[in-house]
């Protein structure tokens, strides 16, 4: 890595917590619904939204109703997008005469977009119309994400309240996160993307010649390419905006349309974290107390950095396999240099392995380069910061909720330590909330674990590995790990379009999605019953540098651990081999 | 659960049609009237016909012309209508294989050029349509060119440095070299001018 790709990556760090650091308080508001020119500017569509739905936004639930009504939103949702790609063939807005989808196919997706996960096993330009892209997979991308911000404001509602029955109305949250956040933000975003070239039109394909005519495989003369067009930008906005990740074209944001320049890059990246690392401020700001949004943001940032720097010194790196054939792998001015299998020219080392690090850390899953083709310790690193939950940052709103479940076992620990009853922000932790918890924080690594071991061991699971030896077994463990974790991201050499790879990953993701949520809201519930329990000289205080040392240890070893038997199986052998080979 | 189920199936067609068709209406608009080019394919024109896109790569292997980046996408490279990568692991024989197939096409194609290769030019990008090289993969080309072309190689090193875009705000990305755009300048300039000497 040389002195411009640490810049670069610097710059981005700074101005992530910059930019968060200013959003944290303006999004707090507008999720907590306070006047502001935003809301008098969209208010009356909040209303007339409440009003055509016959919504009642005032109307007060306890958790067991709020978690019903996140529940059959998103199996309507879910339902609703499975018929739309299955008959998308006979809808209109297809300019290039797809067919509907397989039912396999059409429920890995409709599951991975309704729980934000956006695992692409379709294809993108060969799978889905633009009718598909916009009336399915963009209104998915909007409504998972709030979806994640009102979970997380019924949890904040639960440590807030005091001797409460309620923890709010989730079809305010809801609204509130898609007008408020996510419509604006995206906006502005879809804008400058198109002003750097990625395509917007709803317009079909188009026929351009080739300056030298080639010949396809048969000897037969190529004079034209085929570029594939669409309403690209808008779905692009908001699938970065929201952590889906699930890109308009099979290979995301590698693809010149979708990312066309470094600085639609540097945006696109930026809005991976922005709203995940900004609702660590809006926390401070619920809380009443700063300083524990900065610890949280802090203990976030630790565990990013540690993993960006992990991908970025290895992407660097050259293939000792290539030693001897006359190439120059060394990184120089005009030569990126380093791994360059997968990653585009405009983007280079640095663009690329933080975009991985980016997308895993957060549950985005969207890709600028193909982590396949990554050195084996840069694809650790991916999977890493997957393996927790996605807690440094992560999801909209779930990357939030699920660190809070960390935090819950680190208080739970320290009071073990020093015996006494552990308590955070005022309120009482017991074995409740803390069984609770371990639940959320168990059930992905299980369902990724179990996911893979029953993949390797059947031949549906092996017939879907391009890459061979331990590589080919990463890239089963990425593909559990990405859905059950609902990133989305993937080693694509994998041929998941597969009845097998559809189903079973649909299976991790819902897992990944609902049997945290559930807990979470469970625990929303428990909080906002208690009473609040003035802070004294034996509360642990969680906003010390002490505490976030304790939180990103706590994530390392309860959210990391469970994995180091597999990924010593996968990329610590492959790493080893490579070594090897330049000997 | 009735009356939260009424408002589910609601709800849905409601968001849908506020983010999933005036959202992107909108954006589709604004692109029209603000950045019609962009937000049509970034096209090339000449003598008004269409002769590509900025954007997006296409395959070369004549002599006379750069060469991209290696493309990983079927049936042919650069199928621009099907986007892929190689999805090749780091210690998959068949990438090293592959790269030392690229190496041996490069050498045979200018065996007296006895640099190292850029790495870029002998690995295959992630989209399978990466429209730039590296300056480095430019340069490695440029005696190459300039000898199939006739013309001398400060000339055709001139031509690169115009088609050349430095790092995005002097910072982000890498610097790199549009090749279909440095292409069409040389072929532009070979018409211009009819290339004397041969």
């Amino acid at each position: 890595m040389n002195a411009n790709g640490v810049l670069q990556i610097a710059l981005y760090l700074v101005v992530l917590t910059a930019c968060s650091r200013m959003l944290g308080r303006p999004i707090a508001r507008a999720l907590d619904g306070e006047r502001s020119w935003l809301t008098r500017a969209l208010g009356p569509l909040e209303r007339l939204v409440y009003r055509l739905a016959g919504a009642d936004p005032a109307r007060e639930m306890t958790w067991m109703e709020y978690a019903l009504a996140f529940l059959l939103f998103n199996a309507a949702g879910t339902i609703a997008l499975y018929a739309l790609l299955r008959v998308q063939g006979f809808l209109p807005l297809n300019p290039d005469l797809l067919p509907g989808l397989s039912p396999h196919l059409a429920f890995n997706t409709a599951t991975s977009f309704a729980t934000n996960t956006n695992w692409q096993s379709y294809g993108g330009e060969t799978t889905i119309s633009a009718l598909g892209a916009m009336l399915g997979l963009t209104v998915q991308n909007f409504v998972s994400a709030a979806a994640g911000i009102a979970v997380l404001l019924a949890l904040v509602r639960g440590i807030v309240r005091r001797s409460a029955g309620t923890i709010g109305n989730f079809w305010a949250d809801l609204v509130r996160g898609s007008l408020y956040v996510l419509l604006p933000l995206s906006l502005l975003l879809a804008v400058a993307l198109v002003s750097q070239g990625v395509v917007q039109t709803l317009a079909g394909s188009l026929d351009v010649p080739l300056l030298q005519p080639a010949a396809d495989a048969q000897g037969q003369p190529v004079v034209s390419q085929r570029l594939a067009l669409g309403p690209v930008a808008s779905q692009i906005a908001i699938k970065q905006l929201g952590t889906n990740g699930g890109g308009y074209y099979n290979v995301n944001s590698a693809h010149p349309f979708e990312n066309p320049t470094p600085l639609s890059n540097f945006l696109e990246l930026l809005a991976i974290l922005l709203i995940p690392a900004a609702l660590c401020f809006s926390f401070g700001h619920w809380v009443k107390e700063v300083r524990q949004g900065w610890a949280l943001y802090a203990a976030m940032l630790v565990l990013l950095g540690l993993f960006l720097a992990l991908a970025a010194w290895s992407e660097a790196q050259p293939n000792p396999g290539l030693a001897g054939l006359g190439v120059d792998e060394a990184a120089a001015a005009g030569n990126p240099g380093g791994n360059m299998e997968g990653k585009e020219v405009r983007f280079g080392i640095a663009g690329s392995a933080t975009w991985a690090a980016a997308t895993t850390a957060a549950s985005n899953g969207s890709v600028n380069s193909m982590h396949d083709s990554f050195n084996p310790l840069g694809g650790l690193a991916a999977m890493t910061l997957m393996a927790p939950g996605e807690v440094a940052f992560g999801g909209v709103g779930s990357g939030l909720y699920g660190m809070l479940l960390f935090v819950i076992v680190t208080v739970f620990i320290s009071g073990l330590m020093v015996g006494r009853t552990p308590e955070y922000l005022g309120k009482k932790i017991e074995s409740y909330e803390t069984k609770m918890a371990a639940l959320g924080i168990l059930v992905s690594p299980i369902a990724a674990l179990v996911g893979t071991a029953v993949a390797v061991s059947t031949a549906a699971g092996a017939a879907g590995v391009a890459n061979p030896g331990p590589h080919g077994f990463s890239e089963i463990l990425y593909a559990f790990l990405s859905a059950a974790n609902n990133n989305g991201s993937a080693f694509a050499g994998l041929s998941a379009n597969a009845p097998f790879y559809d189903t079973a990953l649909g299976l991790c993701m819902l897992f990944g999605r609902y049997f945290i949520v559930v807990p979470v809201l469970a625990i929303a519930g428990s909080l906002a019953a208690k009473k609040f329990v003035p802070p004294s000289t034996g509360t642990l205080p969680t906003h010390t540098p002490l505490f976030v040392t304790l939180l990103v240890g706590v994530v390392l070893i309860v959210g990391a651990l469970n994995f180091v038997p597999a990924f010593a199986l996968g990329p610590i052998v492959e790493q080893l081999q490579l070594v090897s080979a330049g000997h | 659960m009735g009356r939260e189920l009424k408002v589910s199936l609601a709800m849905l067609p409601v968001l849908a049609i506020v983010t999933g068709v005036i959202y992107p209406l909108v954006v589709t608009g604004i692109g029209r009237l603000v950045f019609p080019r962009a937000a049509a394919g970034s096209l090339i024109e000449r003598d008004g016909r269409v002769v590509g896109s900025r954007l997006i790569g296409q395959p070369f292997d004549d002599p006379r012309y750069f060469w991209g980046r290696p493309s990983a996408t079927g049936p042919i490279a650069y199928n621009a209508a099907a986007s892929a990568g190689s999805n090749l692991g780091p210690t998959n024989p068949a990438r090293i294989e592959a790269v030392r197939a690229r190496v041996e096409a490069l050498r045979a194609a200018d065996p007296g050029q006895a640099a190292p290769i850029p790495i870029d030019l002998v690995t295959a990008s992630g989209s399978g349509l990466d429209p730039d090289i590296s300056p480095a993969a430019a340069a490695f080309q440029v005696p190459r060119v300039a000898r199939s072309r006739g013309l001398d190689e400060d000339i055709v090193r001139q031509v690169v440095a115009a088609a050349t875009r430095e790092r995005d705000l002097g910072l982000l990305g890498e610097p790199r070299v549009n090749v279909l755009a440095l292409n069409l300048a040389l072929d532009e300039r070979d018409a211009a001018k009819p290339a004397a000497g041969h």
